[in-house]
């Protein structure tokens, strides 16, 4: 479809001072902002009024919750990095960097799949164990579809998406921007989920 | 945000730096957690720099520094019905406690 008939897909729109993508990602993340907003008032709710045990009493272990930081933090690097490359007209850096955020993601999932919640649910600690373990299942699983959907769209712009750098470059770039947003987002919330669940 | 070819060049340091910064607080956080202190400090300390690393991320990841003002009333008024919902669980608990002190 070309630029004309989607206004300012490359040109920074003169109300907003950005492309509309850009724009309307904003606008999604806001909403995202309101999404887990209530779920992180269900969890305020839950313990202070619900019989939530305290930290020493659950089975979450915080050398994972660490780890599973560390590599998403690292994979927000690489993410911008990878934009900074495509920006900088260095494609294969990019495409390096693209690589290795999706791989820091995957071991991220899988991190949580195979040793939190399998372990978990094969002694018997499934979300109807207790309140706490409702909130954690239905945070960090919304969390944890978040992340999927994010190594879906990465994988996308470097298999059958990359086509678009030949075509232009300039929206490929933009489009990876629009994609690190979302990701540092995601970032954002792991952030304020680690020590919520965690650590208090 | 960095646009231009130079701006993008320098950034890349800075990325490296607010990394390090971030690794350097998710530690403070774990090292935060086995303080001798009561919940409330606790929880306080705890999202105190879960917010530093939040702003990190938002300012240099997300490029927040250098956008134009109708982005951060989106997000300014995304900000005040956040904490609107964060705000109406502690309500129910303040109104819990008056009444438990109230009936006791």
């Amino acid at each position: 479809m070309s630029s004309e008939l989607l206004p300012h897909t490359l040109e920074p729109h003169p109300v907003t001072g950005m492309y509309n993508g850009k724009f309307g990602l904003w606008l999604f993340l806001a909403s995202e902002v309101m999404l887990f907003g209530a779920l992180f008032s269900a969890y305020i709710l839950l313990r202070t009024h619900g019989d939530f045990p305290s930290h020493e009493e659950t089975t979450l272990n915080y050398k994972i919750g660490a780890l599973n930081t560390f590599l998403l933090i690292t994979s927000s690097v690489t993410m911008v990095m990878a934009w900074a490359s495509f920006k900088l007209n260095e494609p294969s850096k990019g495409k390096l960097y693209l690589w290795l955020t999706v791989f820091l993601s995957v071991a991220f999932l899988v991190i949580k799949i195979k040793f939190e919640y399998l372990h978990k649910i094969h002694h018997g600690i499934t979300p109807d164990t207790s309140t706490f373990y409702a909130i954690y299942y239905c945070m960090t699983g919304l969390h944890g579809l978040h992340i999927l959907g994010g190594v879906i769209v990465m994988l996308y712009f470097l298999l059958p998406g990359f086509g678009l750098w030949r075509k232009n470059p300039e929206q490929f770039t933009n489009r990876i921007e629009c994609t690190g947003l979302y990701w540092h987002f995601v970032d954002l919330v792991w952030i304020f989920l680690f020590p919520v669940f965690y650590l208090l | 945000m960095a646009s231009s070819i130079e701006e993008v060049r320098k950034s890349v340091r800075l990325y490296l730096m607010v990394f390090g910064a971030l690794g350097v607080l998710t530690i403070v956080t774990v090292l935060a957690s086995s303080l001798n202190v009561s919940v409330a400090v606790g929880v306080f300390v705890a999202l105190a720099i879960a917010s530093v690393k939040g702003t990190l991320v938002a300012t240099y990841f997300m490029h927040l520094l250098g956008e134009r003002s109708t982005l951060y009333w989106v997000l300014i008024l995304a900000a005040f019905f956040f904490l609107l919902l964060i705000l109406i669980p502690v309500m129910m608990h303040s109104e819990t406690v008056h009444l438990i002190d109230q009936v006791t």
